[in-house]
């Protein structure tokens, strides 16, 4: 079955209920995994144990950009390819991106305060996560406003294109700038910086947070499927009692 | 050229008379900017620092509060649909309003601006870098605001979702623009070291403005 059988909106339905199970399941397989590993890792000689809010921290880092980079093909294909499930991929992500991206900034924040000495500071890789956080709550405001879906689709989708440019500035910042944050230990030319006992739970981590993401977002999209339906079934019913 | 000259002229027309966004665009700026040392307190030295923060932030205020009626008002006795209508491409169109948008209410407040600047203690050399990064800058926060003005143009009260979007689009700029005020009077950071960035997000913001705003328009009023 190709991508473009997915296009129905009863097939996907149909992929949903059979998928979202098992993906569930294989997440949660994956969280008990990992955060096995996670406990049996060692504490950092410098951070202690509070180096394990990593665990929780970047993969909310990385899949609060995923979501955005999610919206923005889902964007395209609103506005290019016309692709009939791409505004209800956009309008699913969202929230669950905009709560990834929320989940990085609090950890952070808690795991600042007993390493940098503070629960914020306005250097380049904080500042620009908190405008990828603000984006997300306006492209969300544009779904909630505008009353027609799929004018909100194609408002959010321009929005969506327009807030890509602050991906790569979140992920240069730490190269751009002098900051407080740390520079790139993981995804860098070179290989990664930090050492395997750290490293393999925090990638298990990520796997079974990623899970959790397209679980949601697929939960998510058959939400708004249906939700769609009802709407629809509203107006009849209303225009036929009129 | 006739059919962009006619709109811009027709355009600042509409925001010099009552109820255009000129005038109380400027007001508005005086106001805030009035409204600052009431709540720092009149330690002058406090405020000469603060000055160029305090006067850009109302300087992106004010350019919001324009930007509100920009395609709402065209929209709402129809010209907007003759100008899709139109021969002229949308993009050039929906630029040439933003140039009008500046040039009645971007320009005033950089007149303004030193001026007013002088309440908060502000001469010299700071009050020309300010004006000059306010001269740089304010096309940018006119042209990154048509992007929200055409997304919220057939909202009801797209007011406050139209500052919600283009807030945080202006961020870079503001950070820039205050950077290379500051900059001017002290610090380690040279004058143009912002400034040219400053300039370049102007530039970028000129073009992909008015192709965003323009594709906002056609998605929103088909």
């Amino acid at each position: 079955m190709a991508i473009a059988d997915l296009a129905n909106p009863a097939r996907f339905l149909a992929f949903a209920d059979r998928t979202i199970p098992w993906l569930g399941g294989v997440a949660v397989i994956a969280f008990a995994f990992g955060i096995n590993q996670a406990m049996l890792a060692p504490d950092d000689y410098q951070q202690g144990a509070t180096v394990k809010i990593m665990f929780l921290h970047v993969p909310g880092a990385w899949l609060g950009m995923l979501g955005w980079g999610v919206m923005t093909v889902a964007a395209l294909g609103t506005l290019v390819w016309r692709h009939p499930l791409a505004d209800v991929t956009a309008k699913a992500t969202a929230p669950i991106g905009a709560a990834f991206t929320l989940m990085c900034l609090v950890t952070g924040s808690l795991w600042g305060r007993p390493t940098w000495g503070t629960y914020w500071v306005w250097d380049a890789r904080l500042t620009s996560v908190l405008l990828l956080f603000l984006l997300y709550l306006g492209v969300i405001a544009v779904w909630r406003t505008v009353e027609d879906p799929s004018r909100a689709a194609r408002a959010a989708a321009i929005l969506t294109l327009v807030g890509a440019i602050d991906l790569p500035i979140i992920k240069f910042s730490v190269e751009w700038w002098n900051t407080l944050h740390q520079p790139a230990s993981v995804m860098r030319m070179g290989g990664s910086t930090i050492d395997k006992s750290i490293l393999i739970p925090l990638l298990i981590m990520t796997v079974a947070f990623t899970l959790t993401f397209a679980t949601l977002v697929l939960a998510a999209m058959r939400n708004e499927i249906l939700r769609r339906r009802v709407r629809t079934l509203r107006l009849i019913q209303a225009s036929a009692a009129s | 050229m006739k059919p962009l000259a006619a709109i811009l002229f027709r355009d600042m027309r509409i925001a010099v008379r009552v109820g255009g966004g000129a005038l109380m665009g400027v007001l508005f700026f005086v106001v805030v900017v009035t409204l600052v040392p009431f709540a720092l307190g009149p330690d002058l030295a406090l405020l000469k620092r603060v000055g160029p923060a305090i006067l850009w932030l109302a300087a992106l205020l004010a350019s919001l509060l324009a930007l509100d009626r920009l395609f709402a008002a065209d929209h709402d006795d129809g010209s907007l649909d003759l100008i899709l209508m139109g021969r002229a491409p949308l993009e050039i169109v929906v630029a040439t309003k933003g140039l009008a948008h500046w040039l009645s209410t971007g320009l005033p407040l950089v007149i303004a601006a030193p001026l007013i600047g002088l309440s908060l203690n502000l001469d010299g050399p700071a009050a020309a870098a300010l004006v000059l990064t306010l001269l740089v800058g304010t096309p940018a926060l006119t042209f990154i605001g048509l992007i929200g003005a055409a997304i919220a143009v057939t909202l009801r009260r797209g007011g406050l979702l139209l500052a919600v979007l283009v807030l945080p689009l202006c961020v870079p700029v503001l950070i820039f623009g205050v950077a290379a005020a500051n900059a001017a009077v002290g610090g380690t950071v040279p004058f143009g070291t912002p400034f040219t960035i400053l300039c370049a997000l102007t530039l970028a913001s000129l073009v992909v403005g008015p192709f965003a705003a323009a594709a906002a328009l056609r998605q929103e009023m088909e």
